[in-house]
C-alpha cells in the first residue's frame, strides 16, 4: 500500500506540474508550485518508509517550512506595481478606477 | 494486532492518495481559478492528514511518531493560511471569478446553464 500510496502521488505531482505549465493566470501557477510542494512533503515521508530510512522526515519537515516561506514571499512581493499580470480575459477590471 | 493496524494504515493510505488524485483532477479541470483553487485546499489538507495518520500507524520507533506528527501539524497549519493569503492576492490583483462580469444581463442564460 505504501508503494501504491507513492504512485498516487507521483501522479497528482503529474498533474500539477501540468496545470503549472498551462495556467492562464499567475496565480494558477503559484497555486499548483503551492500543491506540488505539499505533495513533494509527502512524498519525501513515504520513500523514507518505502527505502527503509526514517531519517527522510527531516527533510521533509525542512520542505514543508521552505515551502511556506517561499510562497508566502511571492505572494508578498505579488502585490507590488512590478509584478502585476493583467490576463487577458479580465480586461474589464483595468477600466474601473 | 499487527494485522488491524496493518488494514487500518492501508485504508488511511488508500483513501489519502485518493484525496491526493481527485485533488489534482480538479485543479487540472475546473473552469476558474477559485473553484480550482477550493479543489486544492480542500484536498491537500485532509489527503495529507490522512497519509501521515497512516505512516504514525506503521512506525515503530517514537521519535520517527514525534517527527510525523511535527509534519502533520506543520501541513495543518500551512495549508489553510496560503490558501486564505493566495485568495486574497489573487482576488486584491484583479482576478475575478467566472461569468461575475455580465451577472446582470445574461441572468436568465445563467439559470439555464446551472439547470444543465
Amino acid at each position: 500500500m505504501l508503494i501504491a500510496a507513492t504512485l498516487a502521488i507521483f501522479v497528482a505531482m503529474i498533474l500539477a506540474i501540468i496545470r503549472g505549465i498551462a495556467g492562464p493566470t499567475l496565480y494558477d501557477r503559484i497555486l499548483a508550485v503551492n500543491m506540488f510542494g505539499t505533495k513533494t512533503v509527502l512524498l519525501i515521508s513515504l520513500l523514507g518508509f518505502v527505502m527503509g530510512r526514517p531519517e527522510f522526515l527531516d527533510i521533509a519537515l525542512v520542505y514543508a517550512l521552505i515551502n511556506f516561506i517561499s510562497v508566502i514571499g511571492v505572494l508578498r512581493y505579488s502585490d507590488t506595481n512590478q509584478f502585476k499580470h493583467m490576463p487577458t480575459e479580465d480586461k474589464s477590471i483595468r477600466k474601473e478606477p | 494486532m499487527d494485522i488491524i493496524i496493518t488494514i487500518c494504515s492501508g485504508f488511511l493510505l488508500l483513501v489519502g492518495s485518493f484525496l491526493c488524485i481527485s485533488g489534482g483532477i480538479g485543479l487540472l479541470r475546473f473552469p476558474d481559478f477559485y473553484t480550482r483553487m477550493h479543489a486544492v485546499g480542500v484536498t491537500d489538507t485532509l489527503g495529507a492528514g490522512m497519509i501521515l495518520v497512516g505512516l504514525m500507524m506503521l512506525s515503530t520507533d517514537f521519535l520517527v511518531f514525534a517527527k510525523l506528527v511535527m509534519v502533520l501539524l506543520f501541513t495543518l497549519l500551512i495549508g489553510p493560511t496560503t490558501s486564505h493569503v493566495l485568495a486574497k492576492a489573487a482576488f486584491h490583483n484583479g482576478v475575478t471569478p467566472k461569468d461575475s462580469n455580465n451577472l446582470g444581463q445574461s441572468k436568465e442564460k445563467e439559470n439555464t446553464s446551472s439547470i444543465l
